[in-house]
């Protein structure tokens, strides 16, 4: 190293120093504060306006739903495709019914943009949800689910539940 | 036992069981049947056999210029004004209107043109994915879910009668799911033929006053297509490749 000319060593110093920052940058932002990781349960989205039953929220024990969710729907899937059941406990238009909630101008948000039910969760999870690449985002027809009851009273989206119940009532007549 | 003892007992058998079908049928009062068009399944039990579903168009009543079954289904299904990144030839086509003129006196008619819901159907032999499927009553779909996009579907079809989607969608139908870079084709309107309804286009058409689309079960003796096929002549398109179509033609 001896034949090293002062230009050569101040490159090398400069060099080395360089590599270095990034490492000292983390050193100084893990000593500010230290990030945890936000918990599920303060996760926010809108509440459906309606509950399955009585005794039910969703169609399944919200435990269960958080869970299983994706094998419900691709159970019901290939059932639908392939054989023609159409039964609508697991069909994905009637979480996409129950979940996407109106805006401020009256129109349904995309169950999948940011803030909302499916979005939320899923960028939390870091899961990307194929499923709206094709289907609805978006309610388009009144709810078939037989088994629609206690409407949240408490519930801030009046502009949603004053819609269902007027679907729910259209839908009586028609039957 | 003999072979031919055993064919001969299936077919027997195949007698009987058309015959008790045909008394049960009749039971109701002399030349009154109970024939139930378009019967709603529950929609928890799986589509069968037993029934095939097919659409008669008689080519006799298609107005030249008229376009209704298209609009109807582009309004059921939601393609049309979808793709507005693609070009023309690009663009899905579920159904279209074709002029068919004859060269030597000029006589020209109009027909509609989708897919024919064939018995032995093409795009499913060579799909790669199982995506392209036959339903047991006689419906040919896309399982987009399965389907990866090749389009070899498209070229084995003869009738042209599939698409391929180029670009993102947004707005699609809960009822009707399409997607970018998937294959898809006329459904028979499966969503409605599964809750005991007809097709946009063949509701479409009667609403116009042409009544040139049938649509109805082609196993059963007593539909309104069956005794149509059986009282006058019609034709499959491309008879010759024996796909035996559930679609089929009179009037050309």
């Amino acid at each position: 190293m001896s034949h090293c000319s002062p230009a050569s060593r101040l490159f090398a110093l400069l060099l080395s120093l360089l590599l270095l920052l990034p490492l000292a940058a983390t050193a100084d932002s893990d000593e500010e504060g230290e990030t945890e990781a936000l918990p599920f349960s303060e996760l926010s989205f809108p509440e459906p306006a309606r509950h399955f039953s009585a005794e039910q929220k969703c169609v399944a024990p919200v435990e269960e739903m958080r869970r299983n969710h994706m094998k419900y729907i691709l159970h019901q899937r290939d059932e639908t495709v392939h054989e023609g059941i159409r039964t609508r406990q697991y069909s994905l238009e009637e979480c996409v019914n129950c979940h996407a909630v109106k805006n401020d101008e009256g129109e349904y948000t995309p169950v999948n943009a940011p803030g909302q039910f499916c979005y939320s969760c899923h960028s939390y999870a870091a899961v990307h949800i194929d499923c709206f690449q094709c289907h609805a985002t978006r309610p388009e027809r009144a709810s078939k689910l037989p088994a629609l009851s206690s409407v949240d009273e408490n519930h801030p989206n009046d502009g949603l539940r004053s819609d269902i119940n007027a679907l729910l009532a259209s839908e009586g007549s028609a039957q | 036992m003999s072979e031919s003892s055993n064919l001969t007992d299936i077919a027997r058998r195949n007698f009987l069981a058309k015959a008790g079908a045909a008394s049960g049928a009749a039971a109701i009062a002399p030349g009154v049947f109970l024939s139930t068009p378009a019967s709603a399944r529950p929609a928890d039990q799986p589509v069968s056999g037993e029934k095939r579903w097919g659409i008669l168009v008689d080519t006799n009543k298609c107005a030249s210029g008229c376009n209704d079954c298209v609009t109807a289904c582009e309004k059921e299904n939601g393609w049309g004004s979808s793709e507005p990144e693609s070009s023309e030839a690009q663009k899905a086509q579920w159904i279209r209107t074709v002029e068919i003129r004859n060269k030597a006196t000029g006589y020209a008619k109009t027909l509609p043109m989708m897919c024919q819901h064939c018995e032995t159907p093409p795009c499913v032999d060579v799909c790669p994915t199982g995506a392209s499927f036959r339903r047991a009553d006689g419906i040919v779909l896309v399982d987009k879910h399965i389907c990866i996009g090749c389009r070899y579907c498209m070229m084995a079809c003869p009738y042209k009668a599939r698409s391929f989607i180029h670009e993102d969608l947004h707005d699609q139908k809960p009822w009707a799911p399409r997607g970018k870079g998937t294959v898809e084709s006329c459904t028979m309107c499966v969503q409605r033929v599964d809750a005991g309804d007809i097709p946009a286009c063949v509701e479409a058409c009667s609403k116009g006053d042409h009544n040139a689309l049938i649509f109805g079960d082609l196993y059963d003796e007593n539909s309104g297509i069956s005794k149509a096929l059986k009282s006058q002549d019609s034709v499959e398109i491309r008879a010759d490749l024996g796909l035996n179509t559930g679609v089929r033609y009179r009037g050309i």
